[in-house]
Formats: structure tokens, C-alpha cells, sequence
């Protein structure tokens, strides 16, 4: 219930939080809504030693539109996702993935960037991110590196991102008008997905079938060989490793990934 | 380390440790104990409390996090002559409270989703409630408690019925 | 105008919505100034020895003022608790905290004293228990085949206790019976999880006299029980009880982390506070339920049934405590509202390396419930038969004399037809097959399900010895005001509303001028508490009791002061005064009658017998047949109570109860794995109810009074949870038994329908 202890540093610009990434190494965290980080220190499954706060560095924050990208500062808060007329307009499916995760409360304080960077493989944006084709872009002591979302997310709570880096904003298509459809199976409203899935023109991602978001390849090449939804839906757990929990074990998973799969890819939102 | 904020109006300044979560700076530093802890993993919202105006569950805000802002709480909400909130006579007229240990926390939490949605259907209501748990009340009444203050709020009389249960 | 039967707003709601009820955590009293905190070290593992408990560097941590172990318990001759009734196995001992063996995870093994609340959960991290890991009896079918072991080798069994009489079973029960149905049933382990978790405060006075505060159903009872754990005399404590967070069974009498707290505080001479975390609470405050069923039915093709039986066997989880006796409820509670010419019972309690079980809403009754209205359905579906002409076909009809049944229950008034046919009506049952039938032949992906239950259940236990029975002293001060003493404990019922509601209506004192206390042991020695929805029947009517009998001693002293005999006077309660018949102007005020000397009455209470409210419930879910998730859409109910004091508390308990019902029907669930660790002990992984996941309720009004109480009232605290259960169950189940399903266990999770629907298919 209460977090071991630890110092902290507000970090007022992204340079000054880098500098104090460089000094503390693997002891420090990166603090920005604490949604992701917060619950894991009450129960002490992460004990770092120090908390950079960046909640409230200006370069950190806004939506804008940058050509055929938004581009979204990594602080951007659930919540403003949600409300972004921008966002609605451009990328109605990453609106609508910000609107599920939590509650209004979560969604008060939890940004994109920390979503992302915690690499939860049940989370919502991280699936949604990888449908979109986004990228992530990311500045370290030797500069700014871009990374596809398909490359981000290495293992279970594992990212490509150092501890001497920090996710700046993150980059998605502009696109009002392409299909999209959006899947997540829970128990309560609140719950993570126990199999969740974002569709985006042609691209498939799937929550909580492995230790990262899967992209459905398989379903995908089913779909740009003509097949229907009902039937390139039936390829969605090729690539998948599902486990088993007192949720759901795997079979049952598969049987979900393949239902919802084919709910997502006729644009609905279960 | 210090910090400075707005509680329900009143600028303090008091110094913490890092790891102070705001429900209990709330509790325990400003003697504000409306706001309650049920749980131990962000689910259950008892300890709702607006932070700049916006709902967040306190037990996972430090309190650092709150310097230069302002926090309100359910006492926050009442009258200098003592009247309580539109929404507090909402959830007396409709009984929308039995033990009330989740109460002050779902009343921030209506507070904020009334604010920005004065008019969500029940299904809204529902949603917007997705994450404060009560046990005693089985919603219900809860529900009817919101939606009969969004009805009152958007009266242009300050006496307007809240409710049947009067 | 009488002020009973009307929707009187609680008087206790502007403090709680504005500045909060004052729970244990929030208490600010002085005599707990300067209190140390205590946290608790607990086992990690379900079943081991304890080689060693190294607290050495717990000791030395920073703000650590002290670290107990079992042993500094037994050493000042604090021992273990045993069994709380003499039938069940006395081997079965509860040490306060470990000693030699722990037998649950979440068992409190260490207690660590703090200065700071925040170092607690520091130091506890430092102690070292070295644990010797021994084989898990997980499961009720493991303690009942010894495959993995004893939990008390000195008891020679892992039985707690057995009631009915399995060798009385008659083999020819089913004979004559064109159909039988038989099927083994879960009624699943739940987590009472009140919003308020366990805590506690405890100080000793220089009179030598522990004073503690303690969240509870009953501080009688909790005070009986930190006696027998802490050896004390009646005079030597007093038990204080703060506002309480919701109850539900899981806070009556007292459990040892609070008889430790209260035995820590006089060790260190100071005050000391404890709460326990949430992930503390889901594992260690009693479970509920936990029983399995071997449920058997039968009768002719028409759909009347001849016989049941019901076989059960209770998990008591690792110390037996309520839960272990709470069968013989569901024994007596057999047959329900059902007029079944032949049915047997019989229970076996055995303990587990889990989390022991204690009452929660409904307690014993549930289960019973539950079981013959599955029963019912299955029935009905292999005789052919709608569900509701079942029911039609076997429900006692409508009776206004006591009614005796098989099992000894004594029903006091019952009309269970009516209550079916009247939820039926508002259900619009026709509406609902009709519709049902529709979507079978599309085909539809989204199946409607109707799922009825009809229920009696048995209220108004306790109180002091002659019971059931309740105290409740009333006071008339010379300012106008009143003081009520009732020795029941509300923990969100709204007894100080409803109590100054009776008052108010005898002695015509405005409710606003009425306070009501309870909960202090020093103020109210003797009370039943709340709990088996005993209040209003039994404490309620102490205190309209107590207020007729008061007046009775108001009219001697105004006959005096009239000068008038007392049979002349009339009692204006409009006025609250008494006046000469006939001559409204000789008149003299209730309060002033208590000028020169105190006007009370203490009354007690005495009922003849529980009493027993019905009901009947329709549920409407909505079943996905490609993934099997439910949607609970309609819950429909009557629940019938007798005389209503105050509708709309009487509502809110009723939806309480249909929401905790319905949640135990498709939602919760506490879950073990086969080394007895629990996967399920926070509210992200328990799946407690929230918002989303149910409708409004439609309630129907019907009130059949009790001749038991002058106010006509019976229990409506649990009835609401009794009658949702089996109905969402049957409803989950009626959805897809068109594709062959014809039994689904709860919580009627996903998977579960999932899996059912596959099954039913091959």
C-alpha cells in the first residue's frame, strides 16, 4: 500500500531530466501520471530509488498535426486523447482506445507516453499503436530516434527504450475516414482486456495473446488476398503464444482472438 | 520536501516525504478525512478527490505531485453557511448512500463527471462511475442520485427538486 | 399523519456526505494521542512449519518500537482459541498468531509496533520467517480423502463437524418418480470485501481497563469474544464501536489480529491503531459460501415433484468459525417455499488450507436457496415443463397460520404464489419467452435468458438467553429532546432514522430531537447486534416497545400533576402532551414530566420465533453465444418483508441485496490454486461488482405481514441477495439451453458458458 522510499527531482525540461537519467542510472524511474508506476511501488514490485518527475515539462505536452502524422507529446494524458477534437477527427481509433483504458479517475492522470513505455502486452495503446503503424519517438544523451511501434515492445514490460533514455512523443497517421474497429474482452468495465484487438486499414494487433502486442499477420495477409472478415479472422492467433490464467486459459483465448478479430474487422466496438 | 497548494480553498504549504501518497497528506496533514482508502490497486476510488477540478484517485497521487494545484474534497463542496452541493442533497434525497464509505468519493467522482457531461443517459452514468465500487447500495440509487442532480443543474433555479425520496 | 411507512430521509446522511462517517481509521479521540501503529507479518505459503522467526532486523529498523511473535503470546498465557461451538472438532485450535504451524496464506504469523503509520509496511518486509513447506489440502475433496494430509494431526480428521443424518437416508426416496434429475453443484467461495477493511484501536486506562475500538456487527459479542482470547473479566473492557463501513457478516465478534492489538497496547502502556490493506482484507476477513451440493429431484412427467435430497459439504477453510455450522441453516432451509412431499439433507464440514469461511448476506440461507431452485430448473427442463408452471405446480399455497415443515422450520405467514405470479406479471413473462423464442429461430448470436427463483428465508435470530429478543431503552429529557439505547448495530441501515421514526410516532418528538446510540458496551451492556436481518423485528420493536411503556409511566406522573386519574388523560402526540379528556387546556408537556426525576424505559423484546419473508425474482441476461459473456439486462423482484417502516430504505436494501446476489450468480469468485494460493486476493484480480455490470432494479411491492411484532415487520436484509442468486444462475443458463446446456456452475463466467455451450454441442 505504501511505496518504499525514494527521492525525487521535477525535472522542468526534457535535457534536465536526461541529465538526470544519466546520473542515476537503472535506480531511477521516470514519473509523469504515475498510473503505470504508482500501483506497482504501493505494492512494491518496483522499488527505484528515485523519481524523475515530468509531468510538467512544456516540451512534453500538446497535440499537433505535423503533414500526414499528429504528432502527440508524451505526457498527453488519456483524458486529453479522449477530448482532442484533433484526435476524433484524425485518428477516431486511438480516441476511442484512450476512452477504454481505466476510468475517468485513470485517465485524469495516465499519458500516452507512460502507457507505452510500461509496455504492458494487456494494455490498450499499446495494441492501438501498433494497428495505427504509429511510432515512438525518443530522446537519449545522443539525440532523438524514431521507432516504429512494431519494433518498440520487446518482452513483457520490456521496451527498446534505455535507462538513460525518454519517450518524447509519439506519432500516428492521420486518417478520418479509414476503417478502424476496436475489440476488448473483459470481465468488468474497468478490467483489463483478457483478449483485446485494434483493426486500422489492413493492419491487425492483438492484446493479451503473448508477452507483447502480436500483429496479426496472418490475418492481415488473408485480408490483402481478398478474404473476408469471417475468414482472415480465422488466422488471428498464428504468431500468438496466449497464456493461461484463472481468467482464461489459452484455448479459449484463440477462440476469443479469432471472434473478436473478425467483430474489429467489420469496424465494430465490443 | 515543501509544497504548496490549494486545499478547498485555503493556500498551505507543508513539508513532505516523497513518497507521502495524497490521500493520506489529505487525511492526516490537512485532518481532511471524508476521503477513504479501500484498496490497495487504484480500483476501488473511495479516495476520489478533485485535483484541479478533475477527478483522480488520491492513494496514487503523491503528494508532491499536487504541488502549485489545487485539491477539493467533499467537505470542499459544502457552503460557508453549511449547504451542502447540489450533488450532496442528491445522493440524501435518493438514498444514495448506506454505510458511506465509498460516499464522499463517488460524490467527487459524479462532481467531475457532471462537469463534463451535464447530461449522460444512465448508461454515461454507469460508465462514468466504472471505477468506484460500492457494496452496500447495489448502484441503484447511486445512478438515480446523478442523474436527478444533472436534471437539478441544469435548472436555472438553485431550489430545485433533487430527487422523489423527499 | 403517521410518519411510518414513509420515505423519511436518513438523519445520519449530511455528516457522511459532507465531513464523512468517523470510522476506526479516522478516529481522533484523545485517549489514542500519541498511538504506535501495528502492522502484521503474514505466512506467504498455505500449509508449513515455522522453523524460526528471525526479528532481528525488524527490530532495529527505524521507528520500530517493538516485534511480537506467537510465542511472546503463549508466554504471557495467551493460548489458542478453539472452535466456538462444542459440536464441532475441539482439536481445531486458532493460535493468535502462528506458532508452530501456519495453515492459510495471509495467517498472521508476526506483529511489528511503529511510531510512523508509513514505517509499518517497512519493518514488516525485514522479518524473516523460515518456513518448512508441507503438502496443501487445497480442495474439500482433498480433506476429505487425507491425500494431502491433516491440518490438526491431533484431531485425527479433517472434518469439523457433520449435521442431518446420512444414515438415515431412505434408498427409496425417488421411488414412484417418472423423472429424476441429479447434478453436484458449486455454491463458490466469495469475498465479503465490505468497502471498510478490518482495523482496530486499543488503549488501556490507569484503572487497569482496556478500551477498543473495533468495527463490528454486535460490540457485545466482540467484546465476549477479546474476552475469551485475552482471558479479561466482563468489568475489565469496554468495547467502543466508530461508524462501520459495511459488515455483511465478516464483523461479528472479533478476530485475533484485534485481540493482538488490544494485548500489544497494554505490553507497550500506550495506544495503538492498526488498519489492514485491502489484498490483507480479501485474504484473511471470513470468506463466504464455499459449499458443494449433490442436489437430486424428482417427481412425475407433469412437473410435480416428490422428492429431494441434498447432499452438502462445507468448506470451513483453516480454523473452523461460522461457516463451519452454517449448513445446518441450509438443512433447515431445505425445502424452501416448496410443498415437496419427501426430502432429506445432510452436511459435512471439513477444513482446508484457505481462508476460513464465516457468514456473509444470507449465511447458510443462500445455499439453500440456490440449490432447490437449480433444482426446480432442472426439473423442469428434463420433465418438459416451463420453469414457472413448476413453480406454480409446488409451491406451498398461500397460508395465514404458522406453517410447520419437515425440517422444523416454523413459517410464520407466507402467500408464495402471489409473489410469483405478481413478479411474473411486471416481469411480462409471456413478452420474455416470446421474444426468447424469436431470437432461437434467427438464430441469434445474442440469446435472451429468463431466470426465475421463488424463496423463503429465516430472519430475526439472537439476542440475550429466551430469545429472539432485543433490549431498547428510551429517555425523555426536560428539553424536549430523546435519547434511544438499542442494543442492535447498523452499519448503513439507518437505524437512527428508523428508531427515532418509532419513537417519534409514540411520543410525538420530532425525529431531529432523537439521537440514538449503540455500540458502546458501557452504555449498552447486553444486544444482539445486526446481522441475520434481525433489527427492525426484533430492536425496532423493542424501541416502539420501550416509547408505549414510557408513556405508561408519563401518564402516572401527569395524572399527578393533573390531578386527574390517568384513565382521563389522553395523549396528544401531535403535542406530545398529555391533556384531560375533553378538556384540551388542562394539559402538561411529555418533556416536563421529566423535570424532577429521569423518564426511561428499558424494554426487551421478545418475538416467538424467526420470522421467515418470501419472494420471488425474474432475471434477464442477455448471453453472447460466441464468447459466452453475460449481460445481466432486467432483474425483477418481489421481496416481501411484511410491514415496511420506510420505503426507501427498505429499497436500498433490497437493491444491496440483489446486487451481491446477482455478482455471486455471474461475476465473483474466490480463487485458490492447487497449492492453496490464493489468485485472487485484490480488487484488480477479485472480480468485485461495479457499476457497469448491472441494470436499475424493478421492485414490486408486497407486504404480508408477521403476527410475531406489533409492527408487522420481518427481516429484509438478506432476502434481497437470497432470491437474486438462482435466478441470474437460471437465466444464464436458460439462454443457451436450446443448444443442449442444461447445467452451468457459477460464477457463470465466460469461459464457463463457453465452455458449457461447446460441450453441449458435441
Amino acid at each position: 500500500m505504501i511505496p518504499a522510499q525514494f527521492e525525487y527531482e521535477m525535472a522542468d525540461s526534457v535535457s534536465q531530466a536526461l541529465e538526470l537519467l544519466a546520473e542515476h542510472g537503472e535506480d531511477a524511474k521516470l514519473l509523469a501520471g504515475g498510473h503505470s508506476l504508482l500501483p506497482m511501488m504501493k505494492l512494491r514490485l518496483a522499488t527505484p530509488a528515485m523519481l524523475i518527475d515530468i509531468a510538467r515539462i512544456g516540451e512534453l505536452a500538446g497535440i499537433r498535426a505535423d503533414g500526414d502524422e499528429l504528432v502527440i507529446g508524451a505526457t498527453t494524458r488519456y483524458a486529453d486523447i479522449v477530448s482532442s477534437g484533433l484526435v476524433r477527427a484524425e485518428v477516431p481509433l486511438l480516441a476511442h482506445a484512450a476512452a477504454q483504458v481505466g476510468d475517468p479517475q485513470i485517465r485524469h492522470r495516465g499519458t500516452i507516453g507512460g502507457s507505452l513505455a510500461h509496455s504492458d502486452p494487456a494494455a490498450d495503446l499499446p495494441m492501438t499503436l501498433v494497428a495505427l503503424g504509429g511510432s515512438l519517438e525518443i530522446t537519449g544523451p545522443s539525440g532523438v530516434r524514431t521507432v516504429p511501434a512494431d519494433e518498440f515492445f520487446t518482452g513483457f514490460f520490456e521496451s527498446v527504450l534505455e535507462p538513460d533514455e525518454l519517450l518524447t512523443a509519439v506519432r500516428v497517421p492521420r486518417g478520418g475516414s479509414v476503417p478502424w474497429g476496436y475489440q476488448k474482452f473483459v470481465r468488468r468495465a474497468n478490467d483489463w482486456a483478457i483478449v483485446g484487438v485494434a483493426a486500422y486499414d489492413g493492419r491487425v494487433a492483438l492484446a493479451s495473446m503473448g508477452v507483447t502486442p502480436i500483429r496479426a499477420l496472418g490475418v492481415e495477409e488473408a485480408l490483402r488476398a481478398g478474404a473476408p472478415a469471417a475468414e482472415a479472422a480465422l488466422r488471428a492467433v498464428e504468431g500468438t503464444s496466449a497464456g493461461s490464467d484463472f481468467h482464461a486459459d489459452k484455448s479459449y483465448r484463440e477462440h476469443l482472438a479469432r471472434v473478436l478479430t473478425r467483430r474489429a474487422l467489420e469496424g465494430k466496438t465490443g | 520536501m515543501e509544497i504548496k497548494l490549494t486545499v478547498n480553498g485555503t493556500t498551505r504549504s507543508d513539508e513532505v516525504e516523497p513518497r507521502l501518497l495524497l490521500i493520506h497528506y489529505l487525511r492526516e496533514v490537512c485532518g481532511l478525512r471524508a476521503a477513504n482508502i479501500g484498496c490497495d490497486t487504484t480500483s476501488c476510488g473511495a479516495c476520489t478527490v478533485l485535483l484541479d477540478e478533475e477527478s483522480v484517485k488520491s492513494c496514487t497521487v503523491l503528494a508532491v505531485q499536487a504541488n502549485g494545484r489545487s485539491v477539493t474534497t467533499a467537505e470542499g463542496l459544502v457552503d460557508e453557511d453549511g449547504t451542502m452541493s447540489v450533488i450532496q442533497r442528491a445522493f440524501r434525497q435518493n438514498h444514495g448512500l448506506q454505510c458511506g464509505f465509498c460516499t464522499p468519493g463517488m460524490v467527487m467522482a459524479a462532481t467531475s463527471l457532471l462537469a463534463e457531461n451535464p447530461h449522460p443517459s444512465e448508461q454515461q452514468v454507469r460508465e462514468g462511475l466504472e471505477g468506484n465500487f460500492c457494496r452496500c447500495t447495489g448502484y441503484h440509487n447511486i445512478v438515480r442520485a446523478v442523474l436527478a442532480a444533472a436534471e437539478a443543474l441544469s435548472q436555472p433555479s438553485e431550489d430545485a427538486e433533487t430527487g422523489v425520496g423527499a | 399523519m403517521s410518519i411510518l411507512g414513509t420515505r423519511v430521509l436518513r438523519t445520519e446522511d449530511p455528516g457522511f456526505l459532507t465531513t464523512g462517517a468517523v470510522y476506526t481509521e479516522d478516529l481522533q479521540d484523545e485517549r489514542l494521542a500519541g498511538a504506535r501503529y501495528v502492522h502484521f507479518v503474514r505466512s506467504t505459503v498455505a500449509h508449513a512449519r515455522i522453523n524460526g522467526i528471525d526479528t532481528s532486523a525488524a527490530a532495529d529498523a527505524d521507528g520500530v518500537v517493538a516485534v511480537y511473535t506467537g510465542k511472546d503470546l503463549t508466554d504471557t498465557g495467551i493460548g489458542a482459541v478453539k472452535p466456538m461451538m462444542p459440536n464441532m472438532n475441539q482439536q481445531m485450535l486458532q493460535p493468535l498468531l502462528a506458532t508452530d504451524v501456519v495453515r492459510f496464506v495471509g495467517e498472521p504469523v508476526a506483529a511489528v509496533v511503529t511510531e510512523e503509520m508509513y514505517q509499518g509496511e517497512d519493518a514488516i518486509e525485514l522479518v524473516d520467517v523460515d518456513y518448512e513447506i508441507l503438502p496443501a489440502v487445497a480442495t474439500m475433496h482433498q480433506a476429505l480423502t487425507g491425500e494431502r494430509g491433516l491440518l490438526f494431526p491431533d484431531a485425527g480428521t479433517n472434518v469439523v463437524v457433520k449435521f442431518g443424518d446420512e444414515s438415515g437416508s431412505n434408498p427409496d426416496l425417488f421411488e414412484g418418480c417418472e423423472v429424476v434429475v441429479s447434478e453436484v453443484i458449486q455454491n463458490q467461495r466469495v469475498a465479503p470485501a465490505p468497502m471498510e477493511s478490518r482495523s482496530g484501536a486499543a488503549v488501556w486506562g490507569e484503572d487497569g481497563r482496556l478500551t477498543a475500538w473495533i468495527p463490528n456487527q454486535g460490540a457485545q459479542g466482540t467484546k465476549g469474544a477479546i474476552m475469551g482470547m485475552l482471558g479479561l473479566n466482563p468489568d475489565g473492557l469496554r468495547i467502543i464501536t466508530p461508524d462501520v463501513g459495511g459488515a455483511f457478516g465478516a464483523k461479528f465478534g472479533a478476530d485475533s489480529e484485534h485481540a493482538v492489538i488490544c494485548w500489544i497496547a497494554k505490553q507497550l502502556g500506550r495506544p495503538v491503531r492498526w488498519s489492514e490493506t485491502r489484498n490483507e482484507n480479501l485474504l484473511v476477513m471470513p470468506h463466504g459460501r464455499a459449499q458443494e451440493q449433490k442436489i437430486t429431484i424428482g417427481g412425475t412427467k407433469d412437473g410435480t415433484v416428490l422428492a429431494y435430497r441434498i447432499e452438502i459439504l462445507q468448506d470451513c477453510g483453516a480454523y473452523p468459525k461460522a461457516g463451519a455450522f452454517l449448513p445446518s441453516l441450509t438443512i433447515l432451509m431445505t425445502p424452501g417455499p416448496y410443498d415437496i412431499p419427501r426430502a432429506e439433507s445432510w452436511s459435512t464440514s471439513v477444513v482446508t488450507n484457505t481462508t476460513p469461511v464465516g457468514a456473509y448476506r444470507g449465511a447458510g440461507r443462500p445455499e439453500a436457496a440456490a440449490a432447490v431452485d437449480r433444482a426446480m430448473d432442472l426439473f423442469a427442463a428434463a420433465a418438459g415443463v416451463d420453469p414457472a408452471d413448476v413453480r406454480r405446480k409446488n409451491l406451498l399455497p398461500k397460508f395465514t397460520e404458522p406453517h410447520k415443515t419437515a425440517f422444523g422450520a416454523v413459517y410464520d405467514s407466507g402467500d408464495y404464489p402471489t409473489a410469483l405470479e405478481k413478479v411474473l406479471a411486471v416481469a411480462d413473462y409471456d413478452e420474455l419467452r416470446a421474444e426468447q423464442a424469436k431470437r432461437r429461430r434467427g438464430g441469434d448470436t445474442l440469446q435472451l435468458g429468463i431466470g426465475l427463483s421463488s424463496y423463503v428465508e429465516i430472519t430475526g435470530p439472537g439476542g440475550e438467553a429466551g430469545g429472539p429478543n432485543e433490549n431498547g431503552t428510551v429517555e425523555v429529557h426536560p428539553d424536549g429532546t430523546a435519547t434511544i439505547l438499542t442494543g442492535t448495530s447498523p452499519h448503513g441501515q439507518g437505524h437512527q432514522t428508523v428508531w427515532a421514526m418509532l419513537a417519534s410516532e409514540e411520543l410525538g418528538i420530532p425525529i431531529e430531537k432523537i439521537t440514538v446510540k449503540w455500540g458502546d458496551t458501557d452504555l449498552v451492556p447486553r444486544g444482539g447486534g445486526t446481522g441475520g436481518s434481525r433489527s427492525l423485528q426484533l430492536g425496532g420493536a423493542a424501541v416502539q416497545q420501550a416509547s408505549r411503556e414510557l408513556l405508561d409511566v408519563a401518564r402516572e406522573r401527569a395524572a399527578a400533576t393533573l390531578e386527574a386519574s390517568p384513565s382521563d388523560l389522553v395523549f396528544d402526540t401531535s403535542a406530545s402532551a398529555f391533556a384531560v379528556k375533553g378538556d384540551p387546556d388542562v394539559s402538561v408537556p411529555l418533556s416536563s414530566l421529566a423535570e424532577s426525576e429521569r423518564l426511561f424505559v428499558r424494554s426487551v423484546f421478545t418475538s416467538p420465533g424467526p420470522t421467515f419473508p418470501f419472494g420471488s425474482h425474474v432475471a434477464v441476461v442477455e448471453v453472447d453465444t460466441e464468447t459466452g459473456k453475460v449481460f445481466l439486462r432486467r432483474v425483477i423482484t418481489v421481496d416481501d418483508a411484511g410491514t415496511v417502516m420506510n420505503p426507501l430504505l427498505a429499497e436500498g436494501q433490497r437493491h444491496g441485496g440483489i446486487a451481491q446476489g446477482a455478482a455471486q450468480a455471474f461475476l465473483e469468485e474466490f480463487v485458490y490454486d492447487d497449492d492453496g494460493n490464493p489468485m485472487t486476493a485484490t480488487f484488480a484480480d477479485y472480480p468485485f461488482l461495479s457499476a457497469t455490470e448491472v441494470p436499475s432494479f424493478e421492485l414490486v411491492d408486497m407486504e404480508t405481514p408477521t403476527s410475531y411484532n406489533p409492527l408487522g415487520a420481518k427481516g429484509i436484509g438478506e432476502a434481497g441477495s437470497i432470491g437474486s442468486t438462482p435466478a441470474v444462475q437460471n437465466a444464464v443458463i436458460d439462454a443457451v439451453s436450446h443448444l443442449g446446456v442444461r447445467h452451468i456452475d457459477m460464477p457463470t463466467s465466460p469461459q464457463r458458458v463457453w465452455r458449457a455451450i461447446q460441450a453441449a454441442n458435441r
